[in-house]
């Protein structure tokens, strides 16, 4: 139903056709050039550290944005330009296009350059062979880093599932304070690993032995008849003061998620094994559990992802000083500190190929679903 | 309960389950709440102290005399967001995070719209590939990526970290959003196609609307990861101060002020005000969107 548009009626002379179409063009090329340049000066007053705060913010919410959106409308309205036969085979491009783009300069590319970069030299200049990877899986630092992020892995991921289950089971039964409950838990998944780590530099706060402890650990220890400790450069324990804040910040997401599946357990089938004479134990390992099997997959998978990659906890605590080094801070440490691009690429493969499984099932997960 | 007649088994199994919701599980939950909540609460207590009493006494020891004036100021908090520069870097996140929540969205909502109404060469690769890379380490980006800014001079530019969420945050927000506009009811679609709507129109008309609720989950979990992101602002934007964002603030205040705890209570629980308050007021979503985002790379 096209009546309204006169530009599609046969009836309308050639000549009026020829003008609508040639000012549809004109737009479609003035528009990117004006918006080219609204980028550009945007992009320079951004950059001018003189610049009011305030009218920056306002200039890059609206080009941010605004470009984003006139960039699709532009690129919509050139594909109409085109004939019939290609124009709708052109459009979904128009719509998937830039986000392919960005995925490939941003994720794609990169990748490959980064694995290219772990065979060559600290500046990328000579190929190195696997020398990388041999710093990366055998010399003294980074064993130490392999071993504390298996520390990590184990220990969080085990202690967030079983914690987040057996609160979630607890939580359950408390009636009416539960949502009060959950949120205090859930609480630290708010807050950024920094100021975490800010709350927990504080909690294991040393002071020498006369004065009076301000820190909350020392002071309950000092209080039970020990003396003061430096928990943090206590070797090889201070990893796990480290792993605390983790399992402090990841445990309450654990237990909302496992909440919800368990409230999911049929009530009959609850009320069946009681009947039948089952502990409440036993109806925890033998019927709960087994029926949110899958959701403690899915909450161990993305723990064990999570904590793969740990960084900020490490870097503000400790900057892997006393062997609580990690492979995320020291790739940051080889890229930063000590500018070796070689180590600091074979460490970002070291953490991919650990993933590879998790992207694996994910990709199958997907196929599965297709069928 | 209708069952009339109970074993003596069925009895203590009663009683079992009466003391377990009782009142040991309501301690045994308080205790856990309490020491969940003990650390943050000394950091803001602490906070709010002078800062010869926070290093000579425990915070705990405000609450033998809480109501005498003396033991409380706020003088910290001025402190730091003036001479420490937090009120700038408080700026500078809200700059960073705004761009870096909307521009994903839009660019994976188009995205997700194609890949699920529209046809085209590729599409299946295309949407595996998408969810291939939702777990790539983004680490394994940082390097080409960091030489490619030095080379566009986008180094410790807004534009650049807009940029870098936005890569980082996409497959994830195509995945999400796909998931929900996929089961969109075809017929609104179909209609609006005969009706004579371009793919353009029924997008922005019908399915946008229509989006809200995902959109919304997919906001606060990138909002949250933007703004207590640490490792990308370091990367692309640096500590310089007239650029760094709160949680690089933070943190080279860590660094440098590592004993003075005036300056690194107060400045952390600054940079946890927004995501404090996001959690109040939208717990639902809250939730739904770490959950549903938890799967990132």
């Amino acid at each position: 139903m096209t009546i309204s548009a006169p530009a599609e009626s046969p009836r309308v002379p050639a000549l009026k056709r020829l003008v609508a179409g040639a000012l549809r063009v004109l737009i479609s090329l003035v528009v990117p050039v004006i918006t080219f340049l609204a980028l550009r000066w945007a992009f320079i007053f951004m950059r001018d550290a003189e610049a009011n705060k305030l009218s920056v913010g306002a200039v890059g919410l609206i080009v941010g944005v605004g470009a984003v959106w006139v960039l699709y409308l532009v690129t919509d309205n050139l594909a109409s330009l085109l004939p019939d036969g290609i124009r709708e085979t052109v459009r979904p491009f128009v719509f998937v296009g830039p986000a392919l783009v960005i995925l490939t300069v941003y994720l794609v590319y990169p990748a490959v350059r980064t694995i290219y970069f772990s065979f060559m030299g600290p500046r990328s200049e000579e190929f190195v062979g696997l020398e990388n990877y041999a710093f990366a899986l055998t010399s003294s630092d980074m064993l130490i880093a392999l071993r504390n992020n298996v520390l990590w892995l184990v220990f969080v991921t085990t202690f967030v599932v079983s914690l987040g289950l057996i609160i979630a089971v607890l939580v359950d039964r408390i009636g009416r304070w539960e949502p009060v409950a959950k949120s205090f838990i859930f609480l630290p998944m708010a807050i950024s690993a920094v100021g975490a780590s800010v709350i927990w530099r504080f909690v294991y706060s040393f002071q020498p032995i006369q004065r009076p402890q301000i820190g909350l650990l020392n002071a309950v220890y000092t209080a039970l008849g020990g003396d003061p400790q430096g928990w943090l450069i206590l070797k090889p324990w201070n990893n796990f003061f480290l792993i605390a804040i983790m399992i402090w910040i990841l445990t309450g997401f654990a237990m909302v998620v496992l909440s919800a599946a368990i409230k999911g357990v049929p009530a009959e089938l609850l009320e069946a094994s009681r009947i039948d004479g089952a502990t409440e134990i036993r109806i925890f390992f033998g019927v709960i559990i087994p029926y949110i099997r899958g959701t403690i997959i899915t909450i161990g998978t993305t723990v064990l992802i999570m904590v793969l990659k740990v960084f900020d906890i490490v870097f503000v605590m400790t900057a892997g000083q006393h062997e609580t080094e990690v492979i995320a801070n020291r790739m940051y440490r080889e890229m930063f500190t000590y500018g070796n691009f070689g180590h600091s690429s074979a460490l970002a493969v070291v953490l991919l190929i650990a993933v590879i499984p998790v992207m694996i099932y994910n990709v199958r997960s997907l196929e599965q679903s297709r069928r | 309960m209708s069952v009339g007649y109970q074993s003596p088994q069925n009895i203590s199994n009663d009683r079992l389950r009466k003391f377990f919701s009782g009142v040991p599980v309501r301690v045994v939950v308080l205790l856990i709440a309490l020491v969940w909540t003990l650390p943050s609460a000394g950091l803001l207590v602490s906070s709010l102290r002078p800062p010869n009493d926070i290093v000579s006494s425990g915070w705990w020891t405000v609450f033998t005399h809480p109501f005498e004036a003396s033991v409380w100021t706020v003088d910290n908090y001025l402190q730091v967001l003036t001479s420490h520069g937090l009120a700038n870097a408080f700026l500078n996140s809200v700059l960073v995070t705004v761009p870096s929540v909307v521009i994903p969205i839009t660019i994976a909502a188009f995205a997700a719209y194609a890949f699920a109404w529209l046809e085209f060469p590729g599409r299946r690769f295309l949407f595996t590939v998408v969810v291939g890379l939702m777990v790539v380490p983004l680490q394994m980006s940082l390097i080409p990526l960091l030489r490619l800014y030095t080379q566009l001079d986008l180094n410790g530019t807004f534009l650049g970290v807009w940029l870098a969420h936005t890569g980082f945050g996409l497959p994830l927000a195509i995945f999400l959003l796909f998931g929900y506009i996929s089961t969109l009811p075809g017929e609104i679609i179909e209609a609006a196609h005969v009706d004579g709507a371009s793919p353009l129109t029924t997008f922005t008309r019908m399915v946008l609307p229509l989006s809200v609720p995902v959109i919304a989950s997919f906001a606060i979990f990138q909002f949250l990861w933007v703004w207590n992101d640490l490792l990308v602002a370091l990367v692309f934007l640096g500590t310089n101060e007239n650029v760094a964002v709160i949680t690089a603030r933070l943190a080279a205040l860590v660094g440098r002020r590592g004993e003075q705890w005036q300056v690194l209570t107060a400045g952390a629980f600054v940079s946890m005000v927004v995501p404090l308050l996001v959690f109040f007021l939208l717990q639902r979503y809250f939730v739904r969107g770490l959950t549903a985002g938890s799967v990132k790379g």
